[in-house]
């Protein structure tokens, strides 16, 4: 009897990936957790392990090839199959369904999916008040929907609906109408198409979503960084050796961190549908990394609790594994703050990044560059001396921070790179 | 009431007063409606209350009766074998069918209900006609259809009443107890019979098509109740036909085949328990838009509506699971659609109880459809030698088993061995319906010592804070 292997839930969304390699064949044995294929989602490279032990029938795909989660990938022949294989979690499974054991087919159907688990009291009040128990989202341990969540939902109306609970599409809430066709191109010169996958595909609809849920307001500055790129270049030596590159992203790193702390309502996401803020008590910055297929964030956790060594040590490594594309998909989640830095590329001048939902603020850097600034003298002249200047520019989202709290936020991350005795300090 | 030819108005008409018929009645008499109740017999019950459900259970209980007292000889306690007096026996069942159908007769002349005794055929969407009635015809705005079923027929085996070849209704009748018996069919009514015949005497020999007993119930749960029943039993044939070859004056001379062999044996009686048929011939439903399925039952959604609007249909006619407390609980959501309300069939967990010594009981997903299914589950088993409780009764051959989600422990489904289980099963019920995890029942105290602590334990091996079973290896 042949047991088919599906492709599991990769979680967040992703229900795609394109099959990169297949590590086994037709007749081999394997034993379950040997990795047997690997496939690239939107933004990271997984290896699929197998969940069997046991001899494999039949490969169903080949690299190259598009997989969707649910879809056969192999068979294996009659494997013992561990009830604890590292699928991650299944969608809300249920009782069966009441049309079984050979019940005549009914009329019109509902199509059919998994029932949500809420109990009788409250599939009736869903019922009574119109309520698509599918849309809502639970708060009953083990994801069971209350009789609160129902009416909740109920009260919020159909149009919260779509920002919620369990099989999301992928798509942002549009805020407005869809946009018009596009007309035919062809009409006035040649064009070529090619499909939005992978990083691309993921950007598509990121900031989609992003610039169109938040209202951004942008404040720049100018920091005197002369002073950091002395000490840099004091301790880069050091830091190298122990497997470190201490570059000025390594200083802006821990600079956000110790703003954070000192700002907490810059850590946190809005819940719209429940009307909340979301304060977040732990501080993991994502470091926007151009990968040369596009823009993927790795995060470093816990950065206001690491020093300058090991945020040296733990960045490069990241963007490193980030531009070889060997970085998993645990380590793109969970970030509360992004910082993203045009300058290592060449950026010389200020821009609007996007801000990466669901966070609340973006922290954009450019390249350092002499530049004349104007000083007070000792007896009060104005003297113009050289100074190494970095373009920076704090992007908040309106709704839970206002023009005041961006301009503390800057001011004191300023500060903290202007003096870098100030920054160690402050860690 | 006036003879003659007399078409009455009513706002809804129950067609058979068995559990799914007078459920719908009763309840639609509640929320206010106009409600006639018409079926073949002078009072409702149906099959359940007068040919089924409660007759074998009456006699049920008598066999447990028997088998106890002589298993009580091992205990200390010894009981010479039973004087078994059929008369006085088939007495009290009818006392206790007589009392049940005069207090369905009270709860429904007490709303209301207007009882009429006859056989009711379509007319028209929106009419019947009544024979061997009263009243002739009826016009109705809405109707319930609970017409039931009837114990399947086996070719070339005509029952008699009289005859040595009996179907349900002839064994429940009860009135003799054959020396050896053929039992065709290894569902739960030919379990159930053949156990009762089997506590009073008779030789029991039981047939069965298939590999193995109750094919809808996961094979552990039937293990120790086979295991029972072949000490029992005189024979259990799995993967057996069986043919009458003639019916005389003192026995039924029948052919049992294999796949290998055939032999040929003579028994006094034989039961046929192999399967029910849905009651939709002749009652006129060509007349309607009601459709049915290709084996006759009728084809019903959610809302239990037919595929004509003013027609909706409850219990064995629609199929599924043929129970009574099924059709009780259609017969309910019927009343409540007709009435307006936003009722449907969304039930997570129907159980069934086979009620042979052990009992089984079960609801909900079983192992077997989640294996076939591919569903992954985890599986938490308590047997019952582990059990105090049933030490004491001296029935440690039980088995509490559940079946859980194995990321959050929400209880899936579940199924249970051993004396009592027909109550046991309530609580997994609940517990799926309420979406429970393994981790509440765990921590709902149970009372020392029980049977019900099996599924307080069985739910903590999830946990892993079971105390009278040893943890499980983590792999």
């Amino acid at each position: 009897m042949a047991r088919p292997f599906k492709l599991p839930d990769l979680g967040e969304g992703i229900h795609e990936g394109e099959v990169i390699a297949v590590l086994v064949a037709a007749g081999d044995t394997v034993t379950e957790g040997d990795p047997i294929l690997e496939v690239e989602t939107d933004k990271a490279a997984v290896e699929i392990p197998s969940p069997f032990t046991g001899k494999i029938l039949e490969v169903r795909v080949k690299p190259g090839q598009i997989v969707k989660v649910g879809d056969v990938l192999m068979t294996f022949s009659n494997g013992k199959e561990e009830t604890t294989s590292d699928e991650p979690p299944s969608p809300p499974p249920a009782a069966e369904p009441p049309a079984d054991a050979g019940t005549a087919p009914p009329l019109e159907e509902t199509p059919p999916t998994a029932p949500v688990p809420a109990s009788p009291a409250t599939r009736r009040l869903a019922r009574e008040l119109g309520v698509d128990l599918r849309r809502v989202s639970p708060t009953g341990p083990g994801g069971v929907v209350t009789a609160e969540d129902v009416r909740g939902h109920a009260e919020k109306g159909s149009e919260k609906s779509a920002a919620v609970s369990a099989p999301a599409s992928p798509e942002p809430a549009a805020a407005g109408s869809a946009p018009p066709p596009l007309p035919d191109f062809s009409r006035w010169g040649p064009v070529e198409r090619t499909p939005l996958r992978s990083i691309r595909r993921v950007t598509t609809r990121q900031m989609a979503l992003a610039w169109s849920q938040i209202p951004h307001v942008s404040s720049q500055d100018e920091i005197d960084v002369t002073r950091l790129e002395e000490a840099r270049r004091r301790y880069k030596t050091e830091v190298e050796s122990s497997g470190g590159r201490l570059t000025l992203t390594v200083f802006a790193v821990k600079a956000a961190a110790a703003a954070l702390r000192r700002f907490p309502r810059f850590n946190v996401s809005v819940d719209l549908a429940r009307g909340e803020i979301i304060r977040k008590k732990y501080c993991h910055i994502g470091v926007a990394t151009d990968t040369g297929d596009g823009l993927v964030v790795p995060v470093v956790r816990n950065a206001d609790c690491k020093s300058m060594t090991e945020l040296a040590v733990e960045i490069e490594d990241l963007v490193e594994r980030t531009r070889a594309r060997k970085i998993r998909l645990e380590e793109l989640q969970g970030g509360t703050f992004t910082l993203t830095n045009i300058g290592a590329s060449g950026g010389r001048g200020h821009f609007s990044p996007i801000i990466n939902y669901p966070e609340a603020a973006i922290l954009g850097l450019g390249q350092a560059r002499p530049k004349p600034v104007v000083k007070t003298t000792g007896d009060g002249q104005w003297k113009v001396v050289p100074r190494l200047i970095l373009p920076a520019v704090l992007a908040i989202d309106h709704r839970v921070l206002d023009g005041v709290d961006a301009v503390r936020f800057l001011e004191f991350f300023r500060q903290m790179m202007e003096d870098p005795e100030k920054l160690l300090l402050s860690a | 009431m006036v003879m003659g030819e007399l078409t009455q108005e009513t706002e809804l008409l129950v067609i058979g007063g068995g559990p799914g018929g007078y459920a719908a009645a009763f309840r639609a008499a509640d929320l206010g409606m106009d409600v006639t109740l018409v079926d073949i017999s002078p009072r409702p019950g149906g099959v359940c209350l007068f040919k089924g459900c409660i007759p074998s259970k009456t006699l049920l209980h008598l066999a447990e009766l028997i088998t106890d007292a002589s298993r009580a000889h091992r205990m200390g306690l010894r009981f010479p074998p039973p004087e078994i007096d059929l008369e006085t026996l088939r007495a009290h069942k009818d006392r206790v069918i007589d009392q049940l159908a005069g207090g369905l007769v009270t709860l429904g002349d007490g709303r209301g209900i207007q009882r009429i005794q006859g056989r009711a055929v379509f007319e028209s969407e929106n009419q019947v006609r009544l024979h061997d009635a009263e009243v002739s015809r009826i016009r109705f705005r809405h109707a319930v259809l609970a017409v039931g079923s009837h114990p399947a027929p086996v070719p070339g085996m005509p029952y008699r009443k009289g005859g040595k070849i009996m179907n349900s209704t002839g064994a429940l009748a009860f009135s003799e107890i054959p020396k050896t018996l053929l039992v065709l069919g290894g569902g739960y009514v030919g379990l159930e019979l053949g156990s009762v015949y089997a506590a009073f005497g008779s030789r029991v020999t039981l047939v069965e098509s298939r590999d193995r007993l109750l094919s809808g119930i996961d094979a552990d749960l039937v293990r120790p109740l086979q295991n029972r029943l072949e000490k029992r039993f005189a024979a259990i044939c799995l993967n057996t036909t069986a043919r009458i070859l003639r019916e005389d004056k003192d026995g039924v001379t029948v052919r049992l085949e294999t796949e290998k062999e055939g032999r040929e044996e003579k028994f006094d009686s034989v039961l046929a328990a192999v399967g029910r048929k849905p009651n939709t011939s002749g009652i006129g439903l060509e007349n309607t838009r009601v459709k049915t399925d290709a084996r006759g039952f009728v084809v019903v959604d959610s809302r239990q509506r037919t595929s004509d609007s003013r027609i909706l249909a409850v219990g064995d006619v629609t199929g599924g699971m043929m129970l009574a407390h099924k059709a009780s609980y259609e017969g309910k959501i019927a009343a409540e659609v007709i009435a307006g309300q936003p009722s449907a069939f969304d039930a997570a967990a129907v159980p069934a109880v086979v009620y042979t010594d052990p009992q089984i009981a079960c609801c909900g997903l079983s192992e077997e459809t989640a294996h076939r299914e591919d569903r992954n589950v985890e599986i938490l088993r308590f047997p019952w030698k582990f059990s105090g409780r049933a030490l004491t009764m001296d029935r440690f051959d039980g088995l509490t088993k559940l079946i859980v989600d194995p990321e959050t422990g929400r209880i899936l489904g579940g199924g249970i061995t051993g004396r009592e289980s027909e109550s046991l099963i309530a609580e997994i019920v609940l517990a799926v319906e309420m979406g429970a995890l393994a981790q509440d029942i765990g921590l709902s105290i149970h009372p020392h010592p029980t049977l019900s602590e099996t599924e307080m334990e069985a739910a903590e091996i999830f946990t892993g804070s079971a105390i009278h079973i040893l943890p499980r290896r983590k792999p």
